[in-house]
């Protein structure tokens, strides 16, 4: 296995730098090694954050900030006009966004041919499972149905490491729904 | 113990096995989450016999640091950036002293103009000051070091400056492999001062010394730095037949054997240089690596043996001396006895990010500059230049700069 790449797009409060983090912690149970780092700009509410994950079979040395990615997981639907999400993924590369909307419904349809394409409610997901509109542990559920890189058991147990309590079972069980979703997506 | 975690975490938790029996914190970014997961584990009671003290500033940390080691507790702080300039005058005491007090530094810029990013300018502005200097590459490397710090400070009676890249590392979640309570217990004996205020026997810790001595007090600080290039190689060994792994020592040096170009950097940008590197190699370019892990004592002996077949070395630093162009590169000339060219790339000031693609056409490059800034906006430098010269009045810099690169039209 070469180096697979990930990068969480989403604002400040989405929970984005977690998300890569548990992302990582979620590789690392499967016996990979994996990195997360955040992007490194202003971390404000409602600004822009960009963090990424890096999964391999071998230790990763590089640091630089993933400018090709393998997969992105798009947060907030409406960074898509603001920010050029998709720079640099992949061909063939994998798009995951967290939106009750599909792509046709998105404007872009297109995008379709050319990567492999997913939407999860997970804002919604979040919202009946958590009480609150975080989408990310949402979103790893769903990324784990799309992508061989990480089983829903690991995300589960990642989700565990991260958060405690009720909030972890209810986090896990967002990540559960939305694996399904995302399945029979 | 392999563990997924964050840097700052995992440093923590190797001090916490390192049995610290005093710690001062005071909170600066990237630094915060070494010293408030200490406070936890302290809280938890995981520490054994610790008092974790909050200050009033940087200021303060090295003050009671100095103190609490003085006393003959073993003593353990952590800071960064401005916080780091900020007990300056501290860090000279401490070293001066022969305080084995151990310090991380997780590395960032210093203002004006603010920012909190990485670079090396905060510990290189600290170089000379007495204290030994060592550079992790990894997670792992950062919390192995502060093992090997421990011990190396008590030994010599000198303080031991543990340099991460802030963000880079303290901010990013890898897997480490923890070691146990015994297997740290039993490389770092029980801290035994050369030194200690005792009312039964009374000493004076920071005599006044005039003239008639104080080069000699001086010359014994050098001597003991110069110690440790013996030391440090010979407990890197010890660490790796005892842990089972690779930390410390002086030099690292990655496909020198035949290089014509020599790389030559600290810290985290090592693992993206060597993934360079590799690149290049495979399309035939005859190129190595040369990582500096102790800066201070500078392991002249060690630099000049790796860099005896080099053509060319490349000196990549995130510092800067103003004025002068690299700092690393003035020492690294010092090791070299041959007239070979020395070039100085700086990269990576306040958090720039530097990238395998702007490492390869640096690296490729046949006419490279004595100093070189990678990935220099060099028309924006240009245009205010010429500003400056047209207009008196030409208005702060850093703003000129912003407007510019936001698109913004000038003032």
């Amino acid at each position: 296995m070469t180096v697979f790449q990930i990068r969480i797009h989403g604002r400040g409060g989405q929970g984005v730098v977690t998300a890569a983090e548990m992302l990582s912690i979620a590789a690392f149970r499967e016996g990979k090694h994996a990195q997360a780092f955040p992007s490194f700009g202003s971390e404000r509410t409602g600004a822009p954050v960009v963090a990424f994950c890096r999964i391999d079979d071998k230790e990763i040395r590089l640091r630089e900030p993933v400018m090709q990615p393998d997969a992105l997981i798009i947060q907030d639907p409406t960074l898509l006009h603001q920010v050029d999400v998709f720079a640099g993924l992949a061909p063939g590369g994998t798009i995951l966004i967290n939106t009750s909307r599909s792509f046709e419904e998105l404007g872009l349809k297109e995008l379709m041919h050319r990567y492999r394409t997913c939407t999860v409610p997970a804002s919604e997901i979040a919202l009946k499972h958590v009480g609150r509109p975080l989408p990310n542990a949402a979103l790893l559920g769903g990324f784990a149905a799309i992508s061989e890189q990480v089983s829903l058991d690991s995300v589960t147990a990642a989700i565990g490491e991260k958060f405690s309590g009720k909030v972890a079972a209810a986090n896990a069980a967002a990540a559960a729904e939305a694996f399904r979703h995302a399945q029979a997506d | 113990m392999l563990k997924q975690i964050e840097g700052s975490h995992a440093v923590a938790e190797a001090v916490a096995l390192c049995r610290p029996e005093v710690i001062c914190a005071y909170p600066i970014s990237p630094q915060t989450h070494i010293v408030e997961a200490l406070g936890e584990l302290v809280g938890e009671g995981a520490v054994g016999n610790c008092q974790f003290i909050n200050v009033e500033s940087e200021f303060a940390a090295m003050s009671v640091a100095i103190g609490a080691s003085a006393a003959g507790a073993r003593a353990y702080t952590a800071t960064a950036s401005q916080g780091l300039l900020f007990m300056a005058e501290a860090l000279f005491n401490a070293s001066g002293l022969g305080l084995p007090i151990v310090m991380t530094v997780a590395n960032r810029a210093i203002g004006a103009p603010i920012n909190i990013w990485n670079d090396h300018t905060d510990s290189m502005s600290q170089r000379d000051c007495g204290w030994i200097q060592l550079f992790a590459e990894t997670n792992q490397e950062a919390l192995d070091l502060h093992i090997q710090a421990f011990r190396l400070a008590e030994e010599l009676s000198l303080p031991v400056m543990v340099c991460m890249d802030g963000f880079i590392l303290t901010h990013a979640y890898e897997r480490v492999d923890m070691p146990t309570q015994q297997q740290v217990d039993a490389y770092l004996p029980a801290f035994e001062p050369r030194q200690i205020l005792d009312p039964a026997e009374p000493v004076s810790i920071g005599a006044m010394v005039g003239p008639e001595a104080f080069t000699e007090v001086r010359y014994l600080a050098h001597a003991k730095q110069m110690e440790a290039l013996e030391l440090i190689p010979e407990w890197a060994d010890e660490f790796r037949r005892a842990f089972g792994r690779d930390a410390g020592g002086l030099v690292h040096t990655y496909r020198i054997e035949d290089a014509d170009t020599v790389v030559v950097a600290l810290g985290s940008v090592l693992g993206t240089v060597k993934d360079t590197v590799d690149e290049m190699r495979s399309r035939g370019a005859r190129i190595g690596v040369l990582g500096i892990a102790c800066f201070r004592p500078w392991p002249l002996a060690a630099v000049r043996q790796a860099l005896a077949g080099a053509k060319r070395v490349i000196v990549l630093e995130k510092s800067l001396a103003v004025g002068l162009g690299g700092i690393v590169s003035t020492n690294v000339r010092t090791a070299l006895e041959r007239a070979v060219p020395v070039h100085t790339v700086v990269a990576g000031l306040g958090g720039r990010p530097i990238t395998r693609a702007s490492l390869t056409g640096i690296f490729a490059s046949e006419k490279l500059e004595q100093t070189t800034f990678l990935d220099l906006d060099r028309p924006l430098v240009e245009k205010v230049l010429a500003r400056e010269k047209e207009l008196r009045r030409s208005g702060p810099r850093a703003e000129t700069i912003l407007r510019e690169k936001h698109g913004l039209p000038a003032r």
